[in-house]
């Protein structure tokens, strides 16, 4: 008890003297800090902060008035004469677009892609046999080399390595007596592999002159820029079309997975690329960064191997690599003997983030992707560093990275049909310089490939841009109503339509397409509207025609109708409501669904009332005018024509086509109970919905076109957006939509 | 009470030294505090002559004070410069290592005068006002070390804006000479005019090792990617002329051609568009009759009718800038201030901080030999893109093109970011203007994604003592089969929360049916929005007016058939 009285006294001493001292240094730094501001306004800041001493003597411009004028040079060099002679300096190593590439024949035709024909007994592998069909069925192609913007060999480059099986000898006389060959002007070359052991040189083996190469593990030293297109290394199984999905099904947050930092890979004891493999045991902490290495691989291993060799290939047999993969935040990717690795679209696809340590390597389509936004890019020196970068990564961070891998995956690497089409892509954009896209439109979802800029640079005229951007929507829609029986009597469903939509305070103007074979009606048979009505023949009056971008759209919305549709004033209105909430998507009435026949072993089509559905007709339903040209210029011939062909089908097409982008399912609002009793009762298309070709016909379109997306691209849904009080026990005055409950 | 051990677990057997000599702590913690005043108050109020010492007269601020250097003719030369050069090659990111605010360090070294062995001075201007911003910015930036040892980035004090004033030979023998140049490795040079007569070189000609380059008017084939910065040419009217922001929309000219030394062939090819395009195309020159000086540079001329330069770029669309004997023009930043969207006409130009700038969205590049069909390809171009360009040239302007100091620390973020590429700014960061940022919505969870229905989801409940209540929703909501976990958060301090299956009785709380029916409750809640949205700056919350439900909501189907049969049947 003494001694505690005794300490508390002490206690109470030693409070003051921290007072005391407290106060005397407020006090200190008071005085400081005012005289601080005072001096440095006067003259400049003391010695050890600020040794640039913002000189305040009258100093020259750096650009003298009289130097801003190069006329001089101007009298002596015509900019003509200057293109040309860089024209003739800069080839080969050195080539760009400016120097090496004709744009003439692009301007001429647009940007068309010409196939040399397969010679008879040349081998071609199946990646590259993959690269070609996928040329030859897109919109790009054409087979008249008079056309061409771009030429594409039929040798396969793929695999320039001497020690490959799938070498093709001789390359060099093969190219050099193609007759379209032009030194290589305009032409493409894929490789995947170049170069062979011990140095694994980026040579191909063959002069290409002033060829583009679109090449995996290319170097930056090597790499021409914006002439080259770094793709990325895939192997002989990656899917032709479609491609998996990413791994990701939803998000965790926090965002951390089992492990930090994963690998599982060859170590390399020797030669080229085995620096960065050969530390990684440093790093390796065998709880959340586990990097495991084999020295197991080729067949003299044993003769090289090292005094770790016979831990880390144990350790290494104890971990999946399927399950690190999918069960890690990051995954590292260091190079192998060439700079790129399977575990690069492997570890993206598995949305785990790659951590790239590959000094040198130009990362795949380097020229629009920002791969800062889906990945971290190491530095192969700072290998040490590594796990304490990525625990320094914030949490938002990672769930941003995680779900960039996602979209990049497939929007670009899923498939080989993919990869090619986004090559053909980057080089169109620079051939149509200012008509390219925004980084914005390669970096955001739906991403490049169908993000299309002829279409308009625009922005805000897409659908996907308007959150981002901070864009508003314009306030009205343009109704398109697909005329295909001739207007014979004044009760018919049509005019009724007309009017009924045209009531709409959120109508612009109506446009019919005259589809009917029978001669445009008089103008005073259509009914007198407060809103323009535009009425266009059909082209060809085909089926596809009403997706036609037709220039009198002006607005985003597009309310696409058949003629005998029923819909109230009130329904209308409420669509247009909810589609702009949903302006990516479709937004209709009557809805449809798909299934897997498991015993026929093909997609089926249902019309019957479930309770979820995956496809809204375009019979009644709002999206953005975009999908119309997308329709017309994205889909291929061959659907577009069977479409045609059986004057069928474009509804189930263009949901395919909105999913596809979207990866979303439609979206279904309340209708009126009497829809869908007139839409399969006695109306003039009765004959078509109640035709059993008709379905038929419907479930044999859905297996084409899902295989010609490579994939079943639609979803199901089971939400229906109604009014707010729809149904609700109040007063019926009190609803803003009320004429839809009504009977 | 004896609080002693919670201070110090040592006390006791401190006591006995404590007290014996506390008093002398006190005299010397009072002398301190009375030295520590008299010091402080001879600081503040002494005449300046503690500063006259001779780092102080440098402080004063004249560069003739500067140190000179005598070069010898015999003085090493740096290679030219290696075209191969990469971060992972030619710059040395130990020196930068990991720390914790992703920053390097940049260290600036002192002026010096380097003259030749003949005392003739190694640069006619000798360091120029821009670049004395340049460094004043830097220097007063998160980035500055005046630790050398710890330096990242080293940054010569030697100008080398303009190569014309230059002597190439001895300005290399000076960067040699630097204390740390090693090669020039982690070094940096601002150039903005580079090349000379005849050929003009798009780079600057100095050799300099493996010195990074911020350029301006690099080709593709000199600019190394992902080594050098593409910067602008700094215009002086940025400084001199303010021009007010304009909102974006239409102006009385469609394009506007306001450079004076354009070449005879492509004035010409211009002559032609005008003729054929009219009023839309305002074509002006130099003002012959004016005498020469700088006011000639504020001035523009079309047959004898003299126009404000920059200000009439205000009045136009578009604004022609063309290629000279250079591809950086200071024209660019003129343009831009204006608001007017750029037709930059430069074949192989990298554009200013391409590596980080969307100029697609501010600009219209078109191929010199397409010059002809400029007037059509621009009026391809959507009315509503053109406004977003206008908007975005001069946010480009303001950001990045206003100032040296906004030249010279976007040239450092940029390198900044690529040594922590994991902490750079983004695209977004980068390229949209703050209207922009505050209009956008941009979701943390952007990736378009229907989770499955297997993990299911957790229920929180918040309760404060309606226990007959929370009891209801539990049962009914257990009841649930995708419910995974459910919490309840028990707000409330007064009472403990109830245990296991027991019930509660709470009289008074049966009684409110519901708190919303509560007045004051709704005019709490009217006040927290108006709070809220006054925090937010915007009012974040949009109107809808649906709502989801199941498919066969209330649909005359059998009930049985669907999925959800009983929702809204309360």
């Amino acid at each position: 008890m003494e001694r505690c009285s005794r300490g508390h006294m002490q206690a109470k001493k030693r409070y003051l003297i921290l007072v005391s001292a407290g106060a005397c240094l407020v006090l200190l730094f008071y005085l400081g800090g005012l005289q601080l501001p005072a001096a440095r306004s006067r003259h400049g800041r003391s010695r050890i902060e600020q040794p640039w001493p913002h000189y305040s003597d009258p100093l020259q411009v750096f650009l003298p008035w009289d130097q801003t004028d190069t006329e001089e040079y101007n009298l002596h060099i015509s900019p003509r004469q200057k293109r040309d002679v860089n024209r003739s300096v800069y080839k080969s190593k050195r080539c760009r677009m400016d120097s090496c590439f004709d744009f003439s024949p692009c301007q001429k035709n647009g940007f068309k892609v010409y196939v040399y024909p397969q010679q008879k007994g040349e081998k071609i592998s199946e990646s590259y046999q993959n690269i070609l069909s996928i040329i030859e069925g897109s919109r790009f192609y054409t087979s008249d080399p008079g056309q061409a913007c771009l030429f594409v060999l039929s040798v396969d480059t793929l695999d320039r390595d001497q020690l490959s099986p799938q070498y093709v000898h001789n390359l060099k006389t093969k190219v050099q007596s193609l007759p379209l060959w032009n030194d290589g002007r305009n032409h493409l070359i894929f490789n995947l592999y170049s170069g062979t052991w011990p140095d694994y040189t980026e040579d191909l083996g063959f002069d290409i002159g002033q060829a583009m190469l679109a090449k995996a593990s290319i170097s930056t030293e090597n790499f021409r820029p914006s002439f080259d297109v770094s793709i990325p290394l895939f192997s002989k199984e990656h899917p032709r079309t479609g491609g998996e999905r990413g791994y990701l099904k939803y998000n965790t947050i926090p965002p951390f997975r089992k492990y930090m930092l994963v690998f599982k890979g060859k170590r390399y004891l020797t030669g080229i690329g085995s620096d960065a493999r050969n530390a990684l045991y440093h790093v390796h902490n065998g709880e959340d960064v586990v990097l495991l290495t084999t020295c197991k691989h080729g067949k003299d291993w044993q003769k090289h191997k090292d005094a770790r060799c016979d831990k880390d290939n144990a350790e290494y047999d104890k971990f999946d690599y399927k399950e690190m993969l999918h069960n890690s935040t990051f995954c590292l990717v260091p190079r192998g003997r060439r700079l790129g690795s399977f575990r690069f679209l492997e570890a993206l696809q598995a949305a785990c983030v790659p951590v790239m340590l590959s000094n040198g390597w130009e990362l795949p389509f380097s020229e629009i992707i920002d791969w800062n936004t889906a990945a971290v890019i190491g530095d192969e020196r700072l290998l040490l560093q590594i796990p304490t970068t990525v625990h320094s990564i914030h949490q938002d961070k990672i769930l941003s990275l995680r779900q960039q891998t996602q979209f990049l995956w497939e929007a670009y690497f899923s498939s080989v049909e993919k990869i090619v089409l986004t090559t053909l892509e980057i080089i169109q954009d620079r051939v149509l310089e200012h008509g390219s896209r925004s980084s914005l439109m390669w970096n955001s979802h739906p991403g490049g490939l169908f993000a299309l800029p002829q279409y308009s640079g625009y922005l805000g005229d897409f659908p996907f841009y308007y959150a981002t951007l901070g864009i508003k929507l314009h306030p009205k829609f343009t109704a398109v109503i697909h005329a295909v029986s001739p207007l014979v009597s004044q009760s018919q469903p049509i005019l009724k339509l007309l009017v009924a939509v045209a009531k709409s305070q959120y109508c612009a103007q109506i446009i019919v397409l005259w589809n009917c074979d029978k001669p445009l009606p008089a103008k005073h048979r259509w009914p007198a509207t407060s809103v323009p009505v535009i009425v266009i023949e059909g082209e060809n009056k085909v089926m596809s025609s009403r997706f036609l971008p037709y220039e009198n759209i002006l607005t985003d919305a597009v309310l696409s109708l058949d003629e005998d549709t029923v819909l109230s004033t009130t329904e209308v209105d409420f669509a247009f409501t909810v589609w702009q909430s949903f302006p990516e998507r479709i937004v209709g009435y009557p809805a449809r669904s798909h299934f897997w026949d498991s015993n026929k072993e093909r997609w089926g089509y249902t019309s019957k009332w479930t309770n979820d559905y995956s496809m809204v007709l375009t019979g009644a339903a709002m999206f953005h005018r975009y999908y119309h040209y997308l329709y017309t210029h994205y889909l291929p011939t061959s659907l577009k024509n069977m479409v045609d062909q059986l004057a069928n089908c474009e509804d189930i097409l263009m949901n395919f086509l909105v999913s596809a982008v979207t990866k979303l399912p439609p979206i279904k609002v309340t209708q009126k109970k009497q829809y869908k009793e007139t839409m399969m009762g006695q109306s003039s298309r009765a004959s078509r919905w109640a035709d059993p070709d008709h379905f038929a016909q419907r479930q044999t379109c859905m297996n084409k076109f899902a295989s010609w997306f490579g994939t079943m691209p639609l979803i199901h849904s089971q939400m229906r957006l109604d009014p707010v009080l729809f149904k609700d026990q109040v007063s019926i005055l009190r609803k803003k939509y009320r004429d839809i409950e009504r009977l | 009470m004896c609080a002693a051990g919670k201070y110090s677990s040592r006390g006791p057997a401190l006591i006995p030294r404590m007290k014996t000599k506390h008093r002398i702590y006190y005299i010397t913690l009072f002398t301190v505090v009375l030295l520590g005043l008299i010091a402080t108050g001879m600081f503040q109020f002494w005449p300046h002559s503690i500063e006259s010492t001779a780092e102080w007269t440098l402080e004063k601020g004249s560069v003739h004070d500067a140190p000179l250097i005598r070069l010898p003719v015999s003085s090493p030369i740096p290679e030219r410069g290696d075209l191969s050069c990469r971060m992972h090659t030619c710059f040395d990111v130990y020196r930068c290592g990991y720390n914790p605010k992703n920053r390097i360090k940049v260290y600036i070294y002192p002026l010096q005068r380097f003259v030749d062995e003949l005392g003739v001075p190694i640069s006619s201007t000798g360091l120029s006002r821009e670049y004395n911003e340049l460094l004043s910015s830097i220097s007063d930036s998160d980035f500055y070390t005046d630790d050398v040892t710890r330096a990242c980035l080293f940054i010569p004090s030697i100008d080398v804006l303009n190569q014309n004033s230059l002597r190439i030979r001895e300005t290399a023998q000076a960067l040699a000479v630097l204390p740390r140049w090693d090669k020039g490795m982690n070094h940096l040079l601002f150039n903005m005019l580079p090349g000379g007569p005849p050929d003009y070189n798009t780079a600057l000609d100095v050799p300099r090792d493996r010195a990074l380059l911020a350029g301006g008017g690099f080709s593709t084939w000199t600019y190394r990617q992902g080594y050098d910065v593409s910067i602008p040419v700094y215009s002086p009217l940025s400084a001199d002329v303010v021009l007010s922001e304009r909102q974006p929309g239409p102006r009385h000219y469609f394009i506007l051609s306001s450079q004076t030394a354009i070449h005879r062939e492509y004035r010409a090819e211009l002559e032609r568009l005008k003729e054929e395009n009219g009023e839309a195309l305002l074509l002006l020159d130099k003002c012959s009759n004016l005498s020469q000086g700088a006011a000639i540079a504020r001035k523009r001329c079309y047959k004898g009718q003299v126009y404000e330069y920059p200000e009439v770029l205000q009045e136009s669309s578009f604004c022609v800038v063309l290629r000279g004997a250079r591809l950086g023009q200071a024209a660019l930043s003129d343009v831009l201030q204006a608001g007017c969207v750029p037709v930059i006409l430069a074949d192989s130009y990298i554009l200013p901080f391409s590596e980080v700038l969307d100029w697609k969205r501010a600009s219209v590049v078109i191929p010199e030999e397409k010059l002809s069909e400029m007037y059509t390809i621009l009026k391809s171009i959507p009315h509503r893109q053109v406004e977003e360009m206008q908007r975005q040239a001069r946010w480009f302007w303001e950001a990045y093109f206003s100032s040296m100091k906004a030249i010279g620390l976007t040239t450092l973020q940029i390198i900044n970011d690529r040594i922590y590429p994991y902490a750079a700014r983004t695209y977004e960061q980068w390229n949209n203007p703050p209207v922009v940022k505050w209009s956008s919505v941009n979701s943390p969870l952007f990736l378009p994604l229907i989770p499955p229905r297997a993990p299911g989801f957790t229920a929180v409940v918040l309760t404060y003592d309606r226990v007959e209540s929370l009891f209801r929703v539990i049962t009914e909501i257990s009841k649930v089969p995708s419910l995974a976990k459910l919490l309840v958060v028990w707000n409330n301090q007064n009472k403990s929360p109830p245990e296991g299956e027991k019930k509660f009785k709470c009289p008074e709380c049966t009684a409110i049916d519901g708190l919303s029916l509560d007045q004051t409750h709704m005019v709490e809640r009217s006040e927290c929005i108006n709070k809220f949205a006054t925090v937010f700056g915007t009012m974040p919350l949009k109107v809808v007016e649906h709502r989801a439900d199941p498919v066969l909501y209330k649909d005359d189907f059998p009930e049985k058939l669907k999925s959800f049969p009983n929702i809204g049947s309360l």
